[in-house]
């Protein structure tokens, strides 16, 4: 089963603030770990709300409203992405707690959510 | 450059009610376009949060908070997504506009973002050439 | 946490951890049956205690460090020879540090490397090499290999056992290969994951839904492979070619459970994730700039399927070329045959004819059934329909699948009658 691994973005990852060079050799140490263990499919960062950009469909059947970034509500946007596939949710949770705190200052939060099966 | 579609979740989506047949058949033929453009990376689903799982670090340095799913704030949160590769923005946005509205009932949102590439992160020479080690090692994903 | 809960949350360690615990107890006791039965020890202490104490932060370490204990314990009860005692008390320092995976690191790919050669060694039988494989490497327990191989599971128990003993007896070192015997030593490790990923595959329905886990295991075995011996180009075409194959899994067969060709499964359902990996791992094959293996080749051609975006793109010549390149790298009739289709498809049935004749005397395939089918359709294409309805009929009878019959009777009643 694929396990999607979200790192929720702080105020400091929306500013734009390059994580320390300690918490990227982490990660690279993490994502290693993950290679070698067979379970990594795909890790990504992804760019702050700045540049993203908003599709909505308010009315059914009606055109798109557009909204550019950046978005207010910080604490619930994803900053990044791991997929994992792995043999049950314990471990998919396991292999969670081993990724370092994404974020530092308090901030950091990772979601963790099964993908629906291909 | 790569993009992630984000698709928001929805109150019925986070009960876990399934898509009507059209709404099916419509992302179908829409992720048909995209493969046929050479565009697509992956493209998944998501459980509703019900079965999800949050490991928060309120306190740097300090032990995980485990909290188990459901959350409440359904429109913050996602019920799937779709990585792009493409060109520029532009396409990114032209390719997100042609995904079909993904709930109905005016509550389906689209959230584009660029996916960071090593380069973005870091101006150390020598962690660029690490990560870019690193991804060919650990992601495999370019061809 | 709840007492389960947290035996699931062990399980989930243990098959985190087992290989790289049992890998490093194999490199300082020499003894891989040893070594399974201390990280078991340190298991069944860690589920006694858990429950109470609740997990450690870093539970590897734990049962790293219980482990050792027990080995120390062991050795000086049983004084074995000074020099091991000496090497796990020194050791233990490392440990005592607080810092296991700091001390560790680096040498984990080397050791679990030198468990999957030992787990594949020659001297076992292949189906010893398999269940020895999951079980050590996997960190499947003999009720899971026993239940994917549909056999009881006190045979696996004594399939491993077994094993065991015939490693001790033949004193298979817990080394790496000598360089001259590296190739043919990888190629029976390639093998025994091929076949885990085949046994998977093959099996498409009736009572088989836990088949997709040996398809999963060998996939996991294989891109560990790839990390811990990046230097080998067939192990990157193995992953590549198990990547792809596995893009398809859900394709391949309708929902009555009958498979469905290649040429007509729905393409936009293939996983362009797998594909895209299958592609890049490929690639990496390929940049190692030595000649391509057997396993690469049928990537390569795997490859080509992927790419293409319709059926009728796919580029039959290059796929002509990539098998005559596979004939020469792995002789085989077999081989041969796909050639002719692929000829056939790039070049017109006349061509996939010509080859297919030169196969009829080959006594390996003499009552291969799809030789008939092939050259039946050929036949069919060129409007031979008389000798394509025999060769239809002698391919159904051929088959022992009864569905295939039906499809090769179907084309049989397709051929017009001649006048």
């Amino acid at each position: 089963m694929r396990y999607l691994l979200m790192v929720k973005a702080g105020k400091h990852a929306e500013a734009g603030v390059m994580p320390s060079r300690e918490l990227v050799d982490a990660m690279s140490e993490y994502n290693e770990r993950l290679a070698q263990a067979g379970v990594l499919l795909a890790a990504e960062g992804l760019q702050p709300s700045a540049s993203g950009i908003r599709i909505a469909y308010p009315m059914p059947g009606d055109h798109p409203v557009v909204t550019v970034g950046p978005f207010l509500e910080d604490k619930k946007l994803v900053a990044g992405y791991t997929l994992i596939d792995v043999g049950s949710e314990e471990e998919a949770v396991e292999w969670a707690l081993r990724m370092p705190d994404p974020s530092g200052y308090g901030e950091g939060e990772i979601e963790l959510r099964q993908l629906k099966s291909k | 450059m790569r993009f992630m579609m984000i698709v928001k979740a929805t109150k019925d989506s986070e009960a876990g009610a399934m898509p009507s047949t059209e709404l099916i058949e419509a992302m179908m033929r829409y992720n048909e376009e995209l493969v046929n453009a050479g565009v697509l990376v992956a493209g998944d689903g998501l459980h509703p949060s019900s079965n999800a799982i949050r490991i928060s670090y309120p306190e740097p340095g300090g032990k995980p908070k485990v909290i188990d799913g459901p959350f409440t704030e359904a429109k913050e949160m996602i019920a799937g997504f779709t990585m792009i590769e493409v060109k520029s923005r532009e396409e990114a946005i032209e390719w997100a506009l042609r995904m079909p509205d993904p709930h109905g009932f005016g509550e389906g949102q689209i959230e584009l973002r660029q996916v960071f590439e090593a380069m973005d992160l870091t101006q150390d020479p020598e962690l660029i050439a690490k990560e870019a080690a690193l991804r060919e090692r650990a992601e495999r994903l370019k061809n | 946490m709840s007492a389960s809960a947290t035996h699931r949350t062990i399980d989930a360690i243990w098959r985190i951890e087992s290989a790289k615990l049992i890998a490093g107890l194999a490199r300082m006791l020499r003894d891989i049956g040893l070594a399974e039965d201390l990280a078991q020890d340190a298991l069944v202490i860690a589920l006694e205690r858990w429950p109470d104490t609740g997990i450690p932060d870093n539970p590897g370490a734990w049962l790293m460090t219980t482990a050792k204990r027990r080995a120390i314990d062991l050795l000086r009860r049983n004084k074995l020879r000074d020099r091991k005692y000496e090497e796990v008390g020194r050791e233990i320092h490392a440990y005592a540090e607080d810092d296991i995976v700091g001390a560790l690191d680096g040498e984990i790919g080397d050791d679990l490397l030198r468990l999957i050669f030992t787990t594949c060694h020659p001297v076992l039988s292949q189906e010893a090499r398999v269940a020895l494989t999951l079980r050590l490497l996997a960190g499947l327990t003999t009720d899971e290999i026993a239940r994917a191989f549909l056999v009881a599971e006190s045979t696996i128990a004594q399939r491993i056992v077994r094993a065991k003993r015939t490693l001790n007896t033949a004193q298979v070192p817990f080394e790496m290969p000598v360089a001259h015997e590296l190739k043919e030593r990888l190629s029976t490790v390639l093998e025994v994951i091929y076949l885990l990923f085949n046994e998977g595959y093959a099996a498409t329905s009736g009572g088989s839904w836990v088949r997709p886990l040996l398809c999963q295991e060998a996939l996991r075995l294989g891109r560990m492979l790839a990390e811990i011996a990046p230097s080998e180009p067939e192990v990157h075409g193995l992953v590549a070619l198990m990547e792809i194959q596995s893009s398809r899994f859900k394709t391949r067969v309708n929902a009555k459970g009958e498979p469905i060709l290649l040429m007509d499964q729905n393409r936009a359902l293939w996983d362009r994730l797998l594909i895209r990996r299958g592609l890049a791992a490929l690639e990496r094959a390929r940049s190692l700039g030595r000649p391509l293996g057997p396993y690469a080749l049928q990537a390569a051609i795997a490859a080509c399927h992927a790419q293409a975006r319709t059926a009728e793109e796919t580029d039959w010549a290059r796929i002509a070329a990539l098998y005559e390149a596979l004939a020469r790298a792995m002789p085989s009739p077999i081989v041969e045959l796909n050639r002719a289709v692929a000829i056939s498809m790039a070049f017109g049935p006349l061509f996939g004819l010509q080859l297919v004749e030169e196969l009829t005397s080959e006594p390996m395939l003499k009552d291969y059934h799809l030789l008939p089918s092939v050259r039946g359709d050929f036949l069919f294409k060129l409007g031979r329909f008389d000798e394509a309805r025999s060769e239809f009929a002698r391919a159904a009878s051929l088959t022992r699948n009864e569905r295939e019959r039906d499809l090769l009777l179907k084309r049989v009643a397709e051929c017009p009658i001649s006048e």
